[in-house]
């Protein structure tokens, strides 16, 4: 080889060629579309709600019927088919407060000890059909857990309760823990799975029982995984919305969150008060179409702010190996 | 050498009425190393813990061939030889670590003190508690310094002052001085060589009989390695210490006893360490000491 086409091997440009700069435009690409879209829906979130409030609506050039930031966040009764209108959103987010937190008392404990039997306990065999099988209960449309609520849970349960409701709160959060046990005991899993098999030689050689090692020493160092689980978990129940819808009902009763008979009555969730907006005859541009972007607002502003805490607490608890 | 020989060398308890061998013992210093002890240092022990004909497979593959051995009590016994001879795995089956490992098994008797380890009503956790272990890596849980040393007596739901026993039990692992004004801040915080110190106070906090440490310096800084090594000849005034390692002047510096493992998991010689490494009777010990093999 000759000196001059070594030096010119040595000096071609493949970094900017034009297919790397097609490849990384492209990639660039998808990778920026999920941003836009969700920086769209944000956008289109506040601007819509923003014509709701009556504080916000001239900024947006919206004239006519409004809603007061007060009125909207401390009103107790929903009502924004039939005049007089009433738009409190707290009977909806009660009930969507009541589903999560008994949903979360079903789901949380029985995941972690799902997710326990699966890395520390289980043959390879058990898992490979215990893990296909949570995956499949996590794979199941989210209509037919409400349809199995409604035909299952809800009079298994007015055999123990006569007086329940036929749409409960309870029977939206058996349904709601059933479907998010699997998020909560998979992502709980692999965060107890990457804990150094270092830690459980320590705890066996210290005369540690298997019960001491997964509860004393592995489930400890899973903290920020398992934790991290909790929340995506409870995000997924304050979001969900076919189940709830089926099971709950659709009466915007205002329940005290804090008193457990609450849960033997029927409820509306906020997912549920959008979709039935959403199936009312509702006009664009009417309020209550425009109460639809507030209530999707405060969903999404408290989901948000559970991400948030997730990754905060996430990287609170993180342990560094090495 | 045969295995009978070797067994009577270990057990002979000739000279252990030897006054001047047991004043020597109570006196071991920790820098006693080969030049100092006598070749009768570990004669006037008692044998705590004994194999017998211990073989061990993994699947089909013998890691430990007919190991024959006597451990004798508060000293500190050296088990040397190339990697994958079989020390780790011997040591292991000291307090049936090798239980855990689905592929393992285990043949032979093993005895602590006069109960065979291996039978079937011995139930290995509460082996265990009776045989520490201080691994290759340091492993402290992500608990605090304080949480770590008490975590056998927890578990065990020893009685007791814990502050005392932590106090005590670092301050025997030389690390009180370190960090007794940061009992409650993490183990992981600490570097490497204050958390293999950790480990061993976390595992004498219960007081076993028996400490197992597999390559407990190799992880470490020669620093960090000396003051482990001072603590191991310390360590064995109270307890019988059984180390791994693979380096041979280590176990020359701290060992009365030395194993030496080569390979397909076969026990060449046992014997006092003085002797193993100034006049093996086997040749292969030699060349491997000496560094023609291995």
């Amino acid at each position: 080889m000759s000196t001059d086409s070594l030096t010119q091997d040595l000096t071609q440009r493949t970094e900017n060629s034009s297919r790397e700069l097609l490849a990384r435009a492209f990639f660039f690409g998808c990778a920026f579309l999920s941003i836009v879209t969700t920086i769209s829906i944000a956008v289109l979130l506040v601007t819509e709600a923003a014509k709701f409030f009556s504080i916000t609506a001239p900024l947006v050039g919206v004239e006519g019927e409004t809603a007061t930031i007060a009125e909207f966040l401390t009103g107790t009764e929903w009502r924004p088919n039939f005049t007089p209108h009433e738009f409190g959103v707290l009977p909806l987010v009660s009930a969507t407060l009541m589903i999560t937190f008994g949903s979360a008392l079903i789901a949380l404990p029985l995941g972690v000890a799902t997710a326990i039997y699966l890395s520390e306990y289980a043959s390879e065999r058990a898992r490979s059909f215990l893990k296909p099988a949570l995956e499949i209960l996590a794979g199941v449309p989210t209509v037919i857990y409400g349809f199995f609520a409604l035909m299952y849970i809800t009079p298994a349960l007015s055999t123990i309760f006569p007086d329940i409701s036929f749409f409960n709160l309870l029977s939206a959060s058996i349904v709601v823990g059933i479907m998010i046990i699997p998020m909560v005991a998979s992502i709980s899993e692999d965060a107890m799975s990457a804990v150094p098999d270092d830690l459980r030689q320590a705890g066996y050689g210290m005369g540690a029982t298997k019960f001491d090692v997964s509860v004393g020493v592995v489930l400890p160092a899973a903290t920020s995984g398992v934790v991290a689980s909790f929340i995506l978990a409870l995000s997924r129940a304050i979001g969900e919305t076919m189940a709830v819808t089926i099971a709950a009902g659709s009466q915007a009763n205002m329940l005290n969150p804090l008193n457990p008979l609450g849960y033997f009555e029927s409820g509306m969730p906020m997912t549920a008060a959008m979709v039935q907006l959403l199936h009312g005859d509702i006009t664009g541009g009417g309020l209550a179409y425009r109460s639809l972007f507030a209530i999707g607002l405060t969903l999404f502003v408290i989901t948000l702010a559970m991400n948030i805490v997730s990754d905060l607490v996430a990287a609170r608890y993180r342990e560094e190996y090495e | 050498m045969t295995r009978e020989n070797m067994t009577d060398e270990a057990s002979s308890p000739a000279d252990g009425g030897d006054p001047t061998t047991d004043e020597m013992l109570v006196e071991t210093s920790p820098t006693a190393g080969v030049s100092e002890s006598d070749s009768g240092t570990a004669g006037g022990s008692r044998t705590l813990v004994e194999a017998r004909n211990v073989n061990v497979w993994y699947d089909d593959d013998q890691a430990l061939n007919d190991i024959s051995l006597e451990i004798p009590e508060n000293r500190v016994t050296a088990m040397i030889g190339p990697s994958g001879c079989g020390k780790s795995t011997f040591l292991r089956c000291i307090n049936r670590m090798n239980d855990l490992i689905d592929a393992a098994r285990v043949e032979g008797d093993l005895f602590l003190r006069n109960k065979n380890v291996y039978d079937d009503d011995v139930d290995p956790v509460a082996l265990r508690r009776r045989v520490g272990m201080v691994f290759q890596k340091p492993n402290p849980f992500p608990k605090s310094i304080y949480d770590n040393v008490a975590y056998g007596l927890e578990i065990q739901d020893k009685e007791g002052d814990y502050d005392e026993i932590v106090e005590r039990s670092l301050k025997r692992a030389a690390l009180w001085d370190e960090v007794e004004d940061q009992l409650d801040e993490s183990g992981l915080e600490l570097s490497g060589g204050q958390q293999q110190r950790l480990c061993i106070a976390r595992a004498i906090a219960p007081d076993p009989e028996v400490l197992l440490m597999d390559e407990p310096a190799s992880a470490l800084d020669p620093v960090a390695t000396s003051k482990i090594e001072d603590l191991i000849s310390e360590l064995a005034e109270e307890y019988t210490v059984v180390i791994v390692t693979h380096n041979m002047q280590q176990a020359a510096r701290i060992s009365d006893k030395t194993a030496v493992f080569l390979t397909g998991g076969e026990l060449v010689e046992f014997g006092d360490t003085q002797k193993i490494f100034e006049n093996p009777d086997s040749q292969r010990v030699e060349d491997y000491i000496t560094g023609k093999f291995g």
